[in-house]
């Protein structure tokens, strides 16, 4: 188990790596980063000055290792356009991105799980029918068109709900928190249900399937053959059954809605660090973008190894193998 | 005379597709008393899996029991409503079925799963529970129960784990068990293991055992009585040695002359002609005339009833000397 998780967690370096490679190499290739520092009308020599104060000049395998270097100890230097260091730009700004991660993942989990086994349960009902037809409607709708219907139906025409930004926020040590105010709450509810939307809807196919195919397994057969009540066979037996595969994309989901929280922290003006990287990206501030690309890809990663681990502890199987590598 | 464990009266199943309804069953009766086993053979689709299924409740949508009746001990089983029906299942008949590595829950501990059996049917608790599933595993011939107990069924092998389903399929004390080909799926060295395990523990809890197979070696090594099933109806039904040396149905000689023996010589085995017929397009009269090189024209419109011949019963106009005689 502990080779494993030290296997998995070299393989996981190796990706960042990879990653800061390219980040690295945006640098290189957006254009000169000079240009994007000095006014138009600096003189070549002042120019000169800056590329060397920055180390601009040396050799590129030497600028990649200090790049890296600084990488690995969470230093992303310096925004072109907010003069600031970028990792304090992006500490400021993740809170608000997991928070909302989170909530919609949450949302996503309880609500995809429930209706799935509902679905894969009471297969000829009026409610899963409806619940087919949302599930329809959530994987099909762009993240931004619903983001501008719910403002459009919450915000504008009932007034019930802020159409942007966070509300009130309280701060704990260096984490700022929505989930303590009113207001905060009452700002993160539509974010959530657009970026969770897709997730949910995904996450209640996919339970609907697994379940429906593990309720035709031969274990399930022989849990009713032994006089089981329903219910331990539903709940004890197939879903856990169920779930397996549901941990899996559900934890690399949970990536691609940080990657995806672009989207609707663009429509609501959610200032997360998905808003920060769309502002760079106008502004052309390569060093957000360069650490946005590592901070998503670290995230990637870790949910990655988290989902493996998790893999082993719900289904014995893998544990054996695990032991004994072939 | 008592009262058999198991009771069958004209049974009949129907599976409802989108053009017709299919008849799988069609009039099976048959009587398993206490300890005895009964073999019930024949080739695929003659219904042998699907009757089990039906006895214990199991047919599921779109099939149903369209006809007759089913007593276990006297008490009529066939139509009790679904949580009453659950409550027999595991724990007054106990079911086996065919592969044993599928039919365990692979994210439990075998212990779990029996302990899980045992609280469902018996007032115990969770330690009384364990230790009875203990003794269970050590009836059943797992050795070291108390530390394999806790073993997950991937890390048992074939044979191992049918131990297991039968610990499962016992764990109530059941009055019936059910055995869906248990050995099929299983190495020979390992088949006939199961084969006396299964025997040794209907001889030792007086537990009447419906064996389900199409191998005729498995039936005469276990079996008291045999029942030769044809396209969802019972052909022969007797004492197995009976039947196995002197069969009457034609089926049921085509059937035993299909048997290879060492003593044989190098004569080809028998074939029976044909196939069984599709459910949708049973012929009229006896369902096995078209194959039956005794075929005469009654046996094209009439359909057999099983009529007793000496400790046999069997459906064959050929036999049916009464009736002829009176015609």
């Amino acid at each position: 188990m502990l080779a494993f998780t030290l296997r998995r967690a070299i393989q996981a370096i190796g990706v960042m790596i990879a990653v800061g490679v390219i980040a690295f190499s945006m640098f290189r290739f957006a254009g000169d980063p000079v240009n994007q520092i000095v006014s138009l009308d600096t003189p070549a020599a002042e120019r000169e000055a800056v590329r060397k104060s920055l180390g601009l000049d040396d050799p590129v395998p030497v600028q990649f290792a200090r790049y890296f270097g600084n990488a690995a100890q969470f230093k992303f230097g310096v925004s072109y356009q907010f003069r600031q260091p970028v990792s304090n730009l992006l500490m400021e700004r993740m809170p608000a991105t997991l928070e909302l991660a989170a909530c919609a993942t949450v949302l996503a989990m309880v609500f995809g799980i429930l209706m799935g086994v509902y679905s894969a349960l009471r297969r000829d009902t009026i409610l899963t029918k409806f619940f087919q037809a949302v599930s329809l409607i959530g994987i099909s709708l762009p993240t931004f068109l619903i983001g501008i219907l719910l403002i459009y139906l919450f915000s504008v025409t009932l007034g019930w709900l802020p159409s942007f930004g966070r509300g009130d926020v309280v701060r704990i040590g260096w984490w700022t928190t929505g989930l303590l105010t009113l207001s905060g709450l009452k700002a993160l509810i539509m974010p959530s249900i657009t970026l969770g939307l897709f997730q949910m809807t995904l996450i209640m196919r996919l339970v609907r399937a697994e379940m429906l195919e593990v309720l035709r397994t031969d274990y399930i057969r022989f849990a009713r053959a032994r006089g089981l009540t329903t219910r331990a066979i539903h709940f004890g037996h197939a879903l856990k059954n169920t779930l397996v595969p549901v941990i899996t994309v559900a934890g690399l989901q949970f990536g691609s809605v940080i990657a995806f929280a672009i989207i609707t922290e663009t429509v609501f003006q959610w200032p997360g660090m998905g808003l920060l990287f769309v502002q760079a990206v106008q502004n052309v501030d390569i060093p957000i973008m360069a650490a946005y690309l590592l901070m998503v890809s670290l995230i990637f990663v870790t949910i990655n190894l988290v989902v493996d681990i998790l893999y082993t502890v719900v289904d014995p199987r893998l544990r054996s193998t695990i032991r004994r590598p072939a | 005379m008592t009262v058999p464990v198991l009771s069958v009266r004209n049974l009949e199943v129907e599976f409802l597709t989108r053009r017709s309804t299919l008849r799988a069953i069609n009039g099976v009766s048959f009587d398993i008393a206490k300890g005895e086993v009964l073999g019930v053979v024949g080739e695929s689709g003659a219904g042998k899996s699907v009757t089990g299924l039906a006895v214990i409740g199991l047919i599921d949508p779109p099939g149903r029991i369209s006809g007759g009746e089913i007593y276990l001990s006297g008490t009529r089983i066939d139509h009790l409503p679904p949580e009453e029906i659950r409550r027999v299942r595991g724990k007054r008949i106990g079911m086996i079925f065919q592969d044993p590595l599928t039919s365990l829950n692979p994210l439990y501990r075998i212990g779990d799963q029996i302990v899980e059996t045992i609280r469902t049917h018996l007032n115990l608790s969770e330690t009384a529970a364990r230790k009875r599933a203990i003794d269970l595993l050590a009836e059943v011939g797992i050795p070291a129960p108390d530390k394999r107990i806790d073993a997950y069924p991937h890390e048992f092998s074939g044979g191992m784990r049918q131990r297991v389903v039968i610990a499962l399929a016992i764990c109530a004390e059941p009055e019936l068990i059910i055995a869906d080909e248990p050995t099929t799926a299983l190495d020979v060295s390992v088949q006939a293991q199961i084969i006396s395990l299964i025997k040794r523990l209907g001889r030792d809890h007086g537990t009447a055992v419906m064996l389900v197979t199409h191998d005729m070696g498995v039936i005469a090594e276990t079996s008291d009585r045999v029942a030769v099933m044809y396209s969802g109806r019972i052909a022969e039904i007797g004492p197995v040695q009976d039947v196995v040396q002197n069969p009457l149905h034609p089926y049921a000689k085509g059937l035993m002359g299909a048997i290879p023996t060492l003593a044989g010589e190098e004569k080809r085995l028998v074939q029976i002609p044909g196939s069984m017929p599709r459910l949708s397009a049973i012929p009229p009269g006896c369902s096995f005339n078209p194959r039956c090189a005794f075929a005469f024209d009654r046996c094209r419109v009439d359909r057999p009833e099983p009529l007793k011949q000496g400790s046999h019963a069997v459906a064959c106009h050929l036999y049916d000397t009464a009736k002829e005689t009176a015609a």
